[in-house]
């Protein structure tokens, strides 16, 4: 019954095969449309995305608080509070932390032979560099063995390497900070600018405690840098660590904190907000051709019900019941609808992979649209079916039979 | 002989806005198994009317239809299209075949809807399309096919089903008088050979001359009813 239905309604098809085609065409544009602008869509999520990973959205940072003294009060980082013991406790007693590194930031004159450049000077410990998601292109990452021993040992940022060595190659050589020697162990990965334009490979990382003993003079730490297990976690491990810091600082309740703890996922969010909005916008826009597609499939159907009047009502003559002709009617709308959706997919398809190669934007082509795309092609047959199906089956036999 | 249909005073009105014009006015009717009945009249007479309600595709006002002993005037219009399918064939005067579709599919319709495999309803369509004399053409579409053999495409479609009773309005309307008097023949042939009930409508006296009782209708009403003897079956100008 279903095959012998099926057939019949690809036979009806057959018979007005361009007009079939065209109405099948707003099928295939809406479908094409839906998946090749959600695929559009998520590439520009997927960019931000990781674009915004390489920022670290689950990375918190832990600055010491102001201090007022005789009504003035300090910038941030007034207070010397905070500590190296500190970085451990975290990332030991936060459960949704993963790691903690203490960093200590001071600009220097760095010196290489007869060159010299003016530089950040970043104190870190080895979890830094997953923390940050930082690649080390050359040579190693500070270990825990350089921070224990508060070797002099450095790390040098693509600008500075450009800058100080050139053409050579940096690695065991030496570069003097504060006339310090420091051997260059490794080059790090370049990153590139901030959204405020700052460069940031123009930057030499060292160990934290050589930074606080031999560089800066100082006990404590200027931040702690921390990740959280995820970028949703982050919100938990901000209350979890004011918490342990407030018990290891001994604040007292009613107290204000010394420190503040900052995220970077607002700024997420915000980016990933504007990428889901385009998202939603591109799939919204090709949703309408895809409800206008349907709107041509009932059209044709209308037409074809009053074209075939007569043979409606010769199979009613011959014992067709009317849920039989209803459901030719609406087999053959569907038909004609997921034909429409399976063409709509390779045009969709295909024209995302057009889209990336020439104009070199990233698709993201979900598989899951694909089945939801194809789903509601075959849901916009049977809706926009269902009308002039029902309109056929309500026919009266003997005015059908009569109709010429 | 048993039988088949049981008409009683049976009323059609029909309503054409605040104006009801009677179209049969108390039908009192009996059609044994086996007839071959000839309803005649004018335009207007209330014929199709009537075979309209017989073929179960319209409602009487009022009045009872027993078909083969059980009521059938007020069914369901699902049931009705049950027994069309079952009981019923239809032979109409435009033929009214599915166009640009083989004979051979043509006469598989009806069995399309009463779940008969597909196997089946090849053999039978094939033997049906036998009987009227159409085995060389059975995937012949109808434009490619006389009147007369079109007609007998619609023939066979309504004896696929195996129907208690055939209801043909005017067959003949269409066909010249030489095509006619073959199509009648079949009728007679099948009524005879395979004791097949047979309503026709005509308002032609000569095709109505084949059957073996002639009802006349006038203003909705019966104004006749004859028996023709077996030996006047055949009429003599054929």
């Amino acid at each position: 019954m279903w095959w012998m239905t099926f057939r019949i309604a690809l036979r009806a098809l057959k018979r007005n095969k361009l007009r079939s085609f065209l109405t099948m065409l707003g099928i295939i544009i809406g479908v094409g449309a839906v998946i090749a602008m959600v695929a559009i869509g998520e590439g520009a999520k997927a960019l931000v995305r990781s674009q915004i990973a390489s920022l670290g959205t689950n990375v918190l940072v832990v600055i010491p608080g102001t201090l007022t003294q005789g009504g003035a009060r300090t910038g941030f980082g007034g207070v010397r509070t905070l500590l190296d013991s500190d970085a451990r406790a975290i990332m030991e007693e936060v459960p949704s932390v993963t790691l903690a590194s203490p960093t200590l930031r001071q600009v220097n004159q760095v010196v290489a032979g007869n060159l010299n450049w003016s530089t950040v000077i970043q104190g870190v410990a080895p979890e830094f560099q997953q923390i940050r998601d930082w690649q080390v292109v050359d040579g190693r990452f500070v270990n825990q063995a350089d921070v224990d021993n508060a070797a002099k040992v450095a790390l040098i940022g693509e600008t500075v390497a450009n800058v100080l060595f050139g053409n050579e190659d940096p690695i065991d050589g030496v570069i003097r900070i504060k006339k310090i020697p420091f051997r260059v162990i490794g080059i790090l990965g370049a990153k590139g600018q901030t959204g405020q334009g700052t460069d940031q490979d123009d930057v030499v990382m060292i160990p934290y405690t050589t930074m606080q003993k031999r560089i800066m003079g100082i006990v404590h730490v200027q931040s702690i840098v921390v990740s959280a297990v995820s970028a949703e976690k982050t919100q938990e491990a901000q209350q979890q660590m004011t918490a342990l810091l407030r018990q290891r600082h001994r604040i007292q309740p009613g107290q204000d904190d010394d420190f503040f703890i900052r995220n970077l996922s607002d700024i997420a969010e915000a980016a990933q907000n504007s990428a889901r909005v385009m998202a939603i916008l591109l799939g919204s826009i090709a949703s309408v051709s895809l409800l206008v597609g349907g709107i041509g499939i009932m059209n044709i159907m209308l037409v074809s019900v009053t074209e075939r009047t007569r043979e409606i009502g010769i199979r009613m003559a011959v014992g067709a019941r009317k849920k039989d002709i209803m459901l030719q009617f609406i087999v053959e709308a569907v038909v004609m609808a997921a034909i429409g959706g399976a063409l709509g997919t390779l045009a969709g398809v295909g024209s995302s992979g057009a889209i990336n190669r020439m104009m070199e934007w990233p698709v993201l082509i979900r598989p899951d649209i694909i089945v939801l795309a194809l789903l509601v092609s075959g849901g916009v047959g049977v809706f926009f079916g269902f009308y002039p199906a029902q309109k056929a089956a309500n026919l009266d036999p003997i005015e059908a039979l009569r109709y010429e | 002989m048993s039988e088949l249909i049981r008409v009683r005073d049976l009323h059609k009105i029909y309503r054409m806005g605040d104006i009801e014009v009677p179209a049969l006015r108390g039908i009192n009717l009996e059609i044994e198994r086996g007839e071959f009945v000839a309803v005649m009249g004018a335009s207007g007479s209330g014929k199709s009317t009537f075979m309209n309600i017989l073929g179960c595709l319209d409602r009487p006002t009022s009045g009872s239809y027993l078909l083969e002993e059980h009521e059938v005037g007020s069914l369901s219009p699902d049931e009705w299209a049950h027994i069309r399918n079952r009981k019923i064939g239809f032979v109409f005067q435009g033929f009214n075949l599915l166009a640009r579709t083989s004979a051979l599919e043509n006469v598989e319709l009806p069995m399309m809807y009463n779940g008969l495999p597909g196997a089946g309803r090849h053999q039978r369509a094939l033997e049906v399309l036998a009987l009227v004399g159409l085995e060389g053409r059975v995937e012949h579409t109808p434009n490619q096919l006389s009147g007369g053999q079109q007609q007998r495409v619609a023939i066979a479609r309504a004896l696929v089903n195996r129907p208690s009773l055939i209801l043909a309005d005017e067959p003949t309307g269409n066909l010249d008088s030489k095509t006619s008097a073959e199509i009648m023949k079949l009728f007679q042939n099948l009524n005879v050979q395979e004791g097949l009930t047979i309503v026709l409508v005509t308002h032609e006296a000569d095709i109505a001359a084949y059957a073996r009782r002639q009802i006349q209708f006038r203003d909705g009403e019966i104004v006749s009813d004859q028996k023709k003897d077996e030996g006047q079956l055949n009429p003599s100008r054929v």
